[in-house]
């Protein structure tokens, strides 16, 4: 049977049909949709993680138990996850482990843009890489396989491009599952105390060569020898890139990246005039092509930086600029992403943005609040970022930074690593504030469970983390509740938290406006009073998007004005379509000009 | 059969994936390869998206080169001027009468360019007009603003409607089914 598939869900596919039953990930775009379409198979045990650290150490867990497991986070979630990574390298599994890195090169949705084959050379792990949906489910099948036979973690890297795009796919019947799951005490293997792990470590190089010699016989390493002139050695999608505008030339595709089948390469450059190693972001391949002694050209014509495209590949090898015929060159207004209209979060910020203080900024919808107008967040590192550096900022300062430095994080961004540079916060006390932003979801990458909802990734009723009594824990005294929707109140307990010492926390609860669970009856939309309306543009701060500006020519002898001996320059209109009655405007207008749309 | 392509572009919200998923649901069943690409997360709240379809008898790349998509559906009137450069000479150009006003002219600081669909006009034959919130009002649900554009964009391919129809019946649930029909119909009457 045929089935349209991205690439996430095809991986999911493809390790429910080979066997898998358990995986653990953190919610990452491009990587999410895998955990959330592995969870509706059945029989399979599926679980959102804290952070990607915990997910890994869930994911070596049940492999030493002998399971079949799954690992699923984005390219900079391996970032938390790297010190399990490293050593599970040299212990080694009982059952099988596979690490998904969803890599976002153009940063479509990332802070950075790293590419995480290195991990692969680094932590001297087998990393495969497919190029579209249908190799997508075969290679988890085949990373199973190679963890299973050489006693590895195996990496599957995808990127954005093969994650978030569909394509046909080919669907099998799934294998009965054999249940090989039990205790294995094994300490000299598994206990990595140096004495051990010196021995593990030899184990490592021995497994690295008995990979690289799999390597020249896989059969996903497969040379595709056309017109001799021109030979391209490639993997993932640019593969796609390059046959989509050089069909007849030779390729050498690359399905496992790590390690190199270097008898290949050699064989493969033999038998074309030149040769190119088409890679996106770093020179990973092109390096140890050259490190062979071989002539390769890669990097020296195609970018480092950014995912490719067919044109890009095009206009790399021909060396010239093609006659394309160019209308686009008139500048338009652009449109960045922003907060919905009705998010929780727009309150927090403008009120943030008022109170001319440094706001260390975290990872989620809410970093769009940099934008203007609302200008409410000054940095942004990774998740759980803002409060480490909100204490450091408020140290470092030490008298000119009172009740001039808040953190800013959301909900499930604080479960992810919010916790222990909040604990540092009490034991180091400083006077930083902590603004929570619990919007009762994972909004950002689409909706997904977290520790403190009540539910689990299936469905499941589960304990929710009391945010309040977590953070007086910690040792916080002064922990308060606010509503962001009431401006007035969210901005006095703001005020009063900074002027006074010592660490606080300002939880800033109120639900995702997209999140259906907590949904309340919709409000109703509201319109602007032309009449009332005196052009003063406050409600524009806000910066939401059915709220736009209109000039109006100020009719002969009008007279009423914004300000006083001004004539009125325009008004403010609302879009009733797109506005969600959340009110925040009406708290605003002082001319009582925002009414309910009767 | 050369790979041809689709271009849908608009704004986060208007439902461009789901429309592109039953457009390439609809190619799959007619028997041809597809693939479609678009960018998720982040840029879906309100920012600009498109979503790539590319179909013919095997198809390797899922995002189209310049000059080359057959047919542009644009969601919203402003960004039909981003993507025309995707466009073949001799291309078809689907416009949604709609516009959404991007951050910088709610707020009096860049204008909305007024003679998009006349500008257009000038550079391609086939233009097609279609005032899609209206046509969705009159099928019974304004959001199905996709669906009378899905509908717009079967008439300029060889797909037979039965192929389209069940796509919709898959896509939609019994309730919503009713409305989207009709939003098709419309769409594809224009």
């Amino acid at each position: 049977m045929k089935e349209l598939l991205s690439g996430n869900e095809a991986i999911a596919r493809g390790a429910y049909e080979c066997g898998a039953r358990f995986a653990a990930g953190y919610p990452g775009t491009p990587s999410t949709e895998i955990m959330e379409a592995f969870a509706t198979y059945a029989g399979v045990y599926a679980e959102w993680a804290p952070n990607e650290k915990v997910a890994l150490e869930v994911g070596i867990g049940a492999a030493l138990a002998g399971a079949k497991a799954m690992v699923v986070m984005k390219h900079v979630g391996v970032n938390v996850a790297a010190d399990p990574l490293f050593t599970v390298s040299y212990t080694g599994i009982s059952g099988a482990l596979v690490v998904i890195s969803a890599d976002d090169p153009s940063l479509h949705s990332s802070q950075n843009e790293q590419d995480n084959r290195n991990y692969a050379k680094f932590a001297k792990i087998p990393m495969l890489e497919p190029s579209d949906s249908q190799e997508a489910k075969e290679f988890i099948k085949l990373a199973f396989a190679i963890s299973k036979r050489f006693d590895t973690p195996v990496f599957l890297r995808s990127t954005t491009r093969v994650s978030h795009s569909k394509s046909v796919v080919t669907l099998e019947t799934p294998q009965p599952v054999e249940d090989r799951t039990a205790l294995c005490f094994d300490a000299e293997k598994y206990v990595m105390v140096p004495s051990n792990a010196r021995k593990r470590r030899v184990e490592v190089e021995k497994r690295m060569r008995r990979l690289e010699e799999f390597a020249e016989g896989f059969p996903e390493n497969r040379m595709e020898i056309n017109d001799p002139e021109i030979g391209i050695i490639t993997s993932g999608m640019p593969y796609n890139y390059a046959k989509d505008v050089f069909r007849n030339y030779s390729y050498l595709k690359l399905g496992m990246v790590h390690p190199l089948p270097v008898g290949l390469i050699r064989k493969f450059a033999s038998r074309v005039k030149k040769l190119y190693v088409l890679e996106e972001l770093d020179p990973f391949i092109e390096e140890q092509v050259r490190a062979l002694g071989i002539e390769a050209t890669g990097k020296a014509v195609f970018p480092y930086t950014n995912e490719f495209n067919p044109d890009i590949v095009h206009r790399a090898i021909t060396g010239c600029r093609e006659d394309l015929r160019t209308l686009s060159a008139r500048p338009l207004p652009p449109r960045p992403p922003n907060l919905c209209p009705g998010c929780p979060h727009r309150g927090i910020f403008y009120v943030l943005g008022r109170l001319k203080a440094f706001v260390s900024g975290d990872i989620g919808c809410y970093t769009l609040a940099y934008m203007k107008p609302l200008e409410g967040i000054h940095s942004c590192i990774c998740m759980g970022a803002s409060v480490g550096m909100a204490h450091g900022m408020s140290k470092a300062l030490g008298k000119k930074g009172k009740g001039k430095v808040v953190g800013v994080i959301g909900d499930s961004t604080f479960l992810h690593s919010g916790i222990t540079p909040l604990l540092n916060m009490a034991y180091n006390r400083s006077d930083a504030v902590i603004v929570i932003c619990d919007n009762l979801t994972t909004a950002m990458t689409g909706l997904q469970e977290h520790p403190a909802t009540g539910f689990t990734l299936q469905g499941e009723k589960a304990m929710g983390v009391d945010l309040p009594e977590l953070v007086r824990a910690l040792g916080i005294e002064s922990v308060r509740l606010v509503d962001p929707h009431d401006l007035k109140t969210t901005g006095a307990v703001l005020k009063e938290e900074l002027a006074k010492p010592g660490p606080s926390v300002v939880i800033a609860r109120r639900a995702c406006v997209l999140f259906k669970r907590e949904k309340s009856a919709p409000e109703k939309p509201l319109r602007v009073d032309p009449e009332k309306c005196t052009g003063c543009r406050v409600c524009l701060r806000l910066g939401c998007p059915p709220i736009s500006w209109k000039t109006t020519v100020a009719a002969a002898g009008e007279d009423r004005g914004g300000k006083k001996g001004k004539k009125r320059q325009g008004i403010a209109v609302i879009d009733r379509n797109r506005c969600n009655g959340c009110g925040l405007c009406r708290q605003l207008c002082k001319f009582g000009a925002i009414t309910e749309v009767k | 059969m050369d790979t041809r392509g689709i271009l849908i572009a608009g704004v986060g919200g208007q439902g461009i994936i789901l429309a592109s998923d039953i457009l390439c649901r609809a190619i799959m069943t007619a028997g041809l390869d597809v693939k479609k690409s678009e960018v998720h997360g982040m840029a879906q709240r309100g920012g600009c998206v498109t979503s790539h379809v590319r179909y013919g008898k095997k198809v390797y790349s899922p995002i189209a080169r310049k000059n080359d998509v057959d047919v542009l559906v644009s969601f919203e009137k402003m960004e039909t001027l981003r993507y025309l450069d995707f466009i073949k000479p001799e291309g078809t150009i689907i416009i949604n009468t709609e516009e959404l006003y991007p951050p910088a002219v709610n707020l009096g600081d860049a204008a909305y360019p007024e003679d998009a669909i006349e500008s257009v006009r000038q550079m391609f034959g086939t233009v097609k007009v279609v005032d899609a919130p209206t046509l969705a009002a009159q099928a019974g649900n304004f959001r199905a603003v996709n669906t009378v554009l899905l509908g717009a964009l079967s008439s300029c391919l060889s797909l037979p409607l039965a192929i389209w129809e069940a796509a919709l019946r898959k896509a939609f649930s019994p309730k919503l089914l009713e409305a989207n029909l009709k939003a098709f119909h419309l769409g594809r009457a224009v």
